[in-house]
């Protein structure tokens, strides 16, 4: 009976639910979001620059504020404390173990902007503004002289810089990659 | 195939490898005549000698039940092991010791975890999931909502890339299997498949990545291949039965079966589909591993074919020559391992291991060997293969693709990370166990 072997074929698919089972149906439960409330969420800022807010900032702007906010984990002038150093770095040829440092190993600066806006400083992230987040990229990327001393970072500069290891990558297992 | 008289001391077994690793099936066949020929291990101080008179537990009913059970006291040392319990500014590293766990499954109180800022107290009611970018329809979600999805449930081990990592050093450590292999465990998860979600949503065509993001005072943040994402991506929400653990992501995290574990957002808070990835802190820099000659590795993604002995193992002392069990797990995040071998004698010559059914595929499958140890000298090593064909490689084949560290490293350091060769065990005369190169 066609009562009966739709049970029966609902047995099978049932059955057959795994992890691998894709589009289950769901109840839809998923409440729109609309622009205005997203852009409070999205702190995404991607390799090209797109997602960078508006602000600006300068090596000298970012020094005293370094100083103040960030010198007691990263040491005086970057040189590194009880977390990573974010100047200098020997060359990765010296070892599997080198430590990473900006101008050694990160293959874009936008990564530096990201990290600081969305995770520092280590005690109160997320409370400082655009402008400080700009200077302070400004300024470690000045002590790794990635950049000129009066160069100004905003969402149209800071991508462009050309970070020394940018090539230096090779992907693990291409066949995982989009 | 070998007659099967076992004898209570277990002479008679058949040495199928070198010094006194017997035939896998002995397990099966010796039954209690070779349980009863097991030597114990030393891990404590001999219980007095038995008393006629009741103990004091027996003479009497026991102590009030507890709404949530707690281990014995007995078994206090069974515990993880703190890289940071002053909570200084830096990450901190709970360790699963796996030298006193069997099995398959890990606790959920002794699951590991890496917190790079502690361990956030998240109110459920409060929690939201948002998923948005190249979707045709941004959404959000309450835990509410998520809870009344249709679910799965699955064993997936959970491994950090860094885990391991101290095989690169030059030289041995004088370190346990919790201190080189305590960043891996293995749970039963259940949630709601991601893709269930995704088809929700409406997913762009032009969508290649899901960049994942916690709500962690870091807000720590990977980027996933979307075919990843519909494979067998899951947001969890239960661990071993229970809700997560809060160190484990509560109230949800993103499950990436058998991927790097950093890449398992905890405290998932927000979902955004990309065109690429966004290069964040931890795939541009953290979880990428230099290579000899200066390069580096970028999306490695895979936790790769891995096996480690847990007994015997440093800690836990031979107590005198006989028969012993050789165990511990071996798992791949691509599949199921469908084979492991063992040797005593530093890799001159091995013997298969039985595999304790069920083999679920990206989970810590159980592997057993008995052992004579006749009192000398041994290196023990276990090898897997997963069903892909990938072989966990040898020392020489890891250093040859991967080198070793320029400098002993400090037994608390990550020198590399996805270096998944095998570990040795040496066996001294007095029983004692330690990390050995082999």
């Amino acid at each position: 009976m066609f009562t009966h072997s739709l049970q029966r074929a609902t047995v099978v698919i049932a059955l057959a639910v795994g992890p691998g089972a894709a589009f289950a149906q769901g109840p839809n439960l998923g409440k729109p979001i609309s622009p205005a409330d997203l852009a409070a969420w999205d702190i995404s800022i991607m390799p090209d620059g797109s997602g960078l807010p508006p602000g600006s900032g300068t090596p000298a702007q970012g020094a005293p504020i370094y100083a103040q906010k960030c010198a007691a984990c990263h040491g005086a002038n970057g040189k590194g404390g009880i977390n990573a150093a974010l100047v200098g770095g020997q060359p990765l040829t010296t070892g599997i173990d080198t430590t990473k440092t900006v101008a050694n190993f990160w293959p874009y600066p936008t990564t530096l902007f990201d990290f600081t806006r969305r995770a520092m400083p280590y005690p109160k992230p997320r409370t400082l503004t655009n402008d400080e987040v700009y200077a302070l990229t400004a300024y470690i990327l000045r002590l790794n002289n990635l950049i000129g001393e009066s160069d100004v970072m905003n969402a149209a500069t800071l991508p462009k810089v050309r970070m020394p290891n940018r090539d230096g990558f090779i992907v693990r297992f291409p066949d995982k990659m989009p | 195939m070998p007659s099967s008289h076992s004898t209570r001391r277990g002479d008679d077994l058949e040495a199928v490898a070198g010094n006194g690793l017997l035939d896998r099936r002995s397990l099966l066949r010796g039954g209690a005549a070779f349980a009863a020929a097991i030597t114990g291990y030393v891990l404590s101080d001999s219980a007095a000698a038995q008393q006629l008179a009741d103990d004091s537990w027996s003479a009497g009913a026991g102590r009030l039940l507890t709404d949530y059970e707690a281990p014995s006291p007995f078994e206090k040392n069974v515990a993880r092991t703190l890289s940071n319990p002053k909570g200084e500014t830096r990450t901190s590293h709970a360790r699963t010791p796996h030298h006193l766990l069997n099995g398959t499954i890990t606790p959920n109180g002794l699951h590991f975890i890496i917190s790079h800022s502690g361990n956030p107290d998240i109110d459920p009611g409060k929690h939201r999931l948002v998923i948005h970018g190249l979707v045709q329809r941004p959404l959000v979600f309450t835990l509410d909502a998520l809870m009344r999805y249709p679910m799965v449930s699955r064993m997936a081990f959970v491994e950090c890339g860094g885990n391991g990592a101290l095989l690169a050093s030059k030289e041995p450590l004088n370190i346990n299997v919790q201190a080189l292999h305590g960043l891996v465990s293995c749970a039963e998860w259940t949630g709601v498949m991601l893709s269930t979600l995704l088809d929700e949503a409406g997913i762009d065509p032009k969508a290649k990545w899901v960049i994942a993001e916690g709500a962690d005072s870091l807000a720590v943040s990977r980027s996933v291949p979307i075919s990843k994402a519909l494979d067998d991506a899951m947001i969890a929400l239960y661990q071993n039965g229970e809700r997560l653990m809060p160190g484990n992501g509560y109230p949800m995290r993103l499950l990436l079966p058998g991927w790097e574990g950093n890449m398992n957002i905890k405290y998932l808070r927000r979902l955004k589909l990309a065109d690429a990835p966004a290069m964040s802190f931890y795939e541009a820099r953290t979880y990428s591993q230099i290579l000899p000659g200066g390069k580096a590795y970028q999306f490695y993604f895979l936790q790769e074919v891995k096996s480690f002995i847990t007994h015997p193992s440093p800690g836990l002392k031979l107590s005198a020559p006989g028969l012993y069990e050789i165990s511990g797990v071996a798992y791949s995040g691509n599949g199921r391992i469908s084979k492991v071998m063992v040797s005593a004698d530093g890799g001159k010559t091995w013997a298969p291991a039985a595999l304790q059914e069920p083999v679920n595929p990206k989970a810590f499958t159980r592997f057993r060997a008995p052992w004579r140890w006749d009192g000398g000298p041994a290196i023990l090593q276990s090898r897997a293969w997963d069903e892909a064909g990938n072989a966990q490689p040898t020392r020489a084949e890891m250093i040859a693709r991967r080198g070793e560290t320029t400098a002993v490293p400090n037994v608390l350091a990550f020198p590399t990370q996805h270096y998944n060769t095998l570990t040795s065990w040496g066996v001294e005369r007095s029983g004692e166990v330690k990390h050995v190169h082999a």
